[in-house]
């Protein structure tokens, strides 16, 4: 590839391959993770270097490395404190955030509370499978009570987070949660949290083949219910959101969960953005603002 | 001896100090007069015992000095404290109703206040303040219609009565000690100077704004937060974009962000807060994503002393994250300085594509000094570095971000740009970026890259001055310090000199690269070495020793939280010479 200039033909998935291919395991969820971002950026037609894809540590985090965006890969659990920064500096890009429940919610934990209160506009998705696998099988913040992993192999006796439920109560505002091996669905979710204005959560149920024998891609399908099928479901309305985010069992729902429109990005609401993003705005002050600071001080 | 008057103000907190500290270091400057103020304090919001000594003279003022020249007491406690501290010619100006002197030294003036009979105490809940400024100010020598018009700007928020009231207070406390005190010796001169006043955390601020930060985050921490403030306060006519983060390593990741967005970003704290920020730094360095980070210190271990000083953090910068990797850390020397050395840090730390470690402490953020407003200069050389903004529609081979070059530096392409797009990346990687930690893993390229990296520590170095001896070459004593003893230091040399024991001074600005090779060449001549610093072990004195092998005569050492006095510096050099000890700590004998 000698160069890939701005041209008037459509981007396609294939301009959207990273310079390596992933070293995911055979099987591995996150492949179909990747393959719905790379999906969703092409049918928005969004120009690659105008995407940032920011991810932390761990098998899912290697995602900026395998496609063709401004990339950066970061340090564990920093993905989203990083992209916070990148999206502030220059709102003009799309800033995807990916990453592991280990990443996220272990951690990270407290940058994923304080980036949905802030309402900044990225979009996070987690690539959850409910186990430490670049460490080789670890218990994760979202290991199920009871699961035997390396570091508690006479079982989890700690109750686990629920991500979709913490989203919701830190003021997430979009919210969903989708599945690996729904394609069609998880590029849709894609493609609207990239269009919502704010801070976008995906959960992604993406199995770990290799470490997690219990939360499988067969255990997930026929548990998998799709909010949109249900005509009477408002994702408008918080309350019922929440209460879907606590079902867990036969039934676990899948889909968009919440959005609200009427809270502005954090670069609407910062008055120092209103001149443009930060990155093309003048470097020097202007003299006469220069001296009113030293005259402050006269 | 360089003339200079210092009056001091204690009480509790929350007896309404910092008011006329403010009102006397305005009046000061606009006589245009040198000032330095150094505050005492306690992490204590009301109650407790704080000290601030506003030092003035025609001359540079870089420290608290030795002597106290005015002592007004709010409280007892504060009477009790540091009467003793005042000499002949000094004076006490003290409320007669609530404070009762104890026995001064000969020749100590004690001027009582008959506060109730002079101002209506209920009304007026601060009526003794205001009365010992009007007081001591009619000592100085100076005339009232200045205090009128420093008290009107101090209280210009209020309303007109608030400003009558306090007037009228203040002149009833001019009058009375026109009557019936002695007045100094030494009345307050007068120049056609006019300097601008400021901290360091102020300064260091501005000198952000002037090397052109767009974007600083912080978490509160004491004593970096006054960077926060300043920052958040002038955000939106800076135009810089100003975060309050939800721990430290937030914000030095975001930060990162940022900077690699292509704004300059900074960020400051105190050693607990950096501490957190380590893991960061090791990001920004193998990133090669330029940051500049301040680190405030305090005194340590963990919460320490939070409004005390210490030059204790200076091993936990040179150790910051695990790896080597290049890294740039300065010292400012004084308050104008911290302006300065920020634009200064920026360029390198852009031209590099490395962290910039500035490593300031209490006593500079927190103390305040006169500046020549000259120099606050806004307009300052900026450099990005080797910067790829736009590519326009020419065609280029490959971008490689981490391309291998003589300097070690890679041109660097932002986010945003057609034609450039790359992962930066944490793992290490190869010139393109791909990581080379996994399937990838390769010896020679791991090799190549940390060389590639390291190779910039030499570009660092040539770029940056080595430092240089003040005073006499052929001096009795080589006085080594960093960092914010640089007037301490020289202000003993003066007294030195004038006790008949010449003196030169070493003062280390740029720590990493530290150029130690010229500094053993200087250090080689001098007759007699002593290493100054406020820490226990002797931070600086070890470094230079793991760095050169040079190991002085002497070292002077304080860590009792507060700074040097000059005098502890000059005993401790003649008790040296004398042969008496390697080692002086000198006592603070000012109780706070």
């Amino acid at each position: 590839m000698a160069t890939d200039v701005i041209t008037p033909k459509p981007m396609v998935m294939a301009d959207l391959k990273g310079k390596v291919d992933p070293d995911w395991c055979p099987g591995c969820g996150d492949y179909g993770v990747l393959a719905a971002v790379q999906k969703a950026l092409v049918e928005l037609q969004i120009p690659k270097h105008e995407v940032v894809t920011i991810s932390g540590i761990g098998c899912s985090s290697n995602f900026p490395g395998f496609i063709d965006t401004y990339g950066m890969h970061t340090l564990h659990g920093r993905s989203l404190a990083v992209a916070s920064g990148m999206k502030l500096a220059n709102h003009a890009m799309t800033v995807l955030v990916t990453g592991g429940d280990g990443d996220g919610f272990g951690i990270g934990g407290n940058h994923f509370m304080h980036t949905m209160r802030r309402n900044i506009d990225l979009l996070y998705i987690v690539m959850d499978n409910q186990i430490y696998g670049l460490t080789t099988g670890q218990t994760s913040p979202t290991s199920r009570i009871g699961m035997k992993t390396k570091s508690m192999p006479f079982g989890n006796i700690e109750g686990p987070v629920n991500p979709i439920s913490l989203a919701l109560a830190a003021g997430a505002t979009f919210v969903a949660r989708g599945f690996s091996a729904d394609q069609k669905h998880l590029t849709e979710l894609i493609k609207r949290g990239i269009e919502h204005k704010g801070f976008s959560f995906i959960d992604v149920f993406s199995p770990c083949v290799t470490y997690n024998h219990d939360n499988t891609f067969q255990w997930f399908r026929p548990r998998v219910k799709k909010l949109e099928d249900n005509p009477d479901y408002d994702h408008t309305d918080w309350q019922a959101a929440m209460e879907k985010s606590l079902l867990w069992g036969d039934e676990i729902p899948i889909g968009l969960f919440f959005e609200r429109t009427d809270v502005p990005p954090l670069h609407e609401a910062e008055p120092v953005l209103k001149a443009g993003p930060l990155i093309q705005q003048e470097i020097r002050l202007p003299a006469d603002i220069a001296k009113s600071f030293v005259d402050e001080l006269m | 001896m360089r003339q200079s008057f210092a009056v001091a103000i204690g009480g509790a907190a929350g007896q309404g100090v910092a008011t006329p500290g403010d009102i006397f270091a305005k009046i000061f400057s606009r006589r245009g007069l040198h000032l330095n103020a150094y505050n005492a304090y306690q992490s204590i919001i009301r109650g407790g015992h704080t000290f601030l000594i506003v030092r003035t003279g025609p001359e540079p003022v870089s420290n608290m000095g030795d002597r106290l020249d005015l002592l007004i007491p709010l409280n007892q406690d504060t009477m009790d404290r540091h009467l003793s501290l005042l000499g002949p010619g000094a004076a006490c100006l003290y409320n007669a109703d609530q404070i009762h002197p104890g026995t001064a030294a000969a020749g100590v003036q004690l001027c009582a206040i008959p506060v109730s009979q002079l101002a209506d105490i209920t009304k007026n809940k601060v009526a003794q303040n205001t009365l010992a400024i009007g007081a001591a100010l009619s000592m100085m020598g100076v005339g009232f219609p200045t205090l009128e018009t420093a008290l009107a700007e101090q209280f210009g928020k209020k309303d007109q009565a608030v400003i009558d009231e306090n007037v009228k207070v203040a002149k009833a406390g001019y009058d009375y000690a026109t009557e019936n005190f002695k007045p100094f010796a030494w009345p307050l001169p007068m120049t056609e100077k006019r300097y601008a006043v400021l901290s360091g955390n102020t300064a260091l601020a501005m000198g952000g704004a002037a090397a052109g930060v767009k974007f600083y985050c912080a978490y509160p921490m004491s004593p970096s937060t006054g960077v926060l403030h300043w920052m958040a306060a002038h955000a939106r006519k800076a135009g810089i974009m100003v975060r309050q983060v939800e721990d430290e390593i937030g914000v030095i990741n975001m930060a990162i962000g940022a900077a690699q967005a292509g704004v300059r970003a900074m960020c400051a704290t105190s050693g607990g807060g950096f501490a957190l920020m380590s893991e960061g730094l090791g990001l920004s360095a193998q990133a090669e994503i330029p940051i500049v980070v301040i680190d405030c210190q305090r005194a340590g271990p963990s919460t320490g002393v939070p409004t005390k000083t210490e030059q204790g953090d200076l091993w936990q910068m040179l150790g910051a994250a695990f790896g080597d990797y290049p890294r740039i850390i300065a010292a400012p020397l004084d308050i104008g300085d911290c302006f300065k050395l920020i634009p200064e840090i920026f360029n390198l730390a852009d031209r590099f594509q490395c962290p910039g470690i500035v490593l300031c402490d209490l006593l500079l953020s927190e103390g305040r000094l006169s500046v020549d407003p000259s120099d606050l200069n806004f307009q300052t050389h900026i450099d990005r570095g080797e910067f790829i903004t736009s590519n326009g529609v020419e065609t280029h081979e490959e971008y490689k971000r981490y391309l291998i070059t003589e300097s070690g530096v890679s041109p660097r392409a932002i986010p945003g740009v057609p034609g450039f797009t790359h992962t930066v990346s944490s793992d290490e990687h190869d010139e393109n970026g791909v990581l080379i930690s996994d399937e990838f893993t390769n010896t020679a390229k791991r090799r190549a890259m940390m060389e590639k990296r390291m190779r910039k520590m030499a570009g660092i170095e040539s770029s940056v001055a080595a430092p240089e001896l003040l005073g006499p070459a052929d001096a009795d004593v080589t006085l080594i310090g960093w960092g914010s003893t640089y007037g301490v230091i020289e202000e003993a040399r003066d007294l030195l000199r004038d006790e008949g024991i010449s003196t030169n001074q070493l003062q280390i600005r740029w720590l990493v690269p530290l150029h130690g090779e010229a500094i053993v060449e200087l250090l080689k001549k001098s007759r007699h070495t002593i290493i100054v610093e406020n820490n226990y072990s002797g931070q600086f004195a070890r470094y230079l020793r793991s760095e050169t092998s040079f190991v002085p005569n002497g070292f002077i050492r304080k860590y009792d939280g507060e700074p040097f006095m000059p005098h502890h510096i000059v005993e401790a050099v003649k008790e040296q010479l004398a042969g008496k000890t390697s080692l002086s700590v000198p006592v603070h004998e000012i109780m706070v």
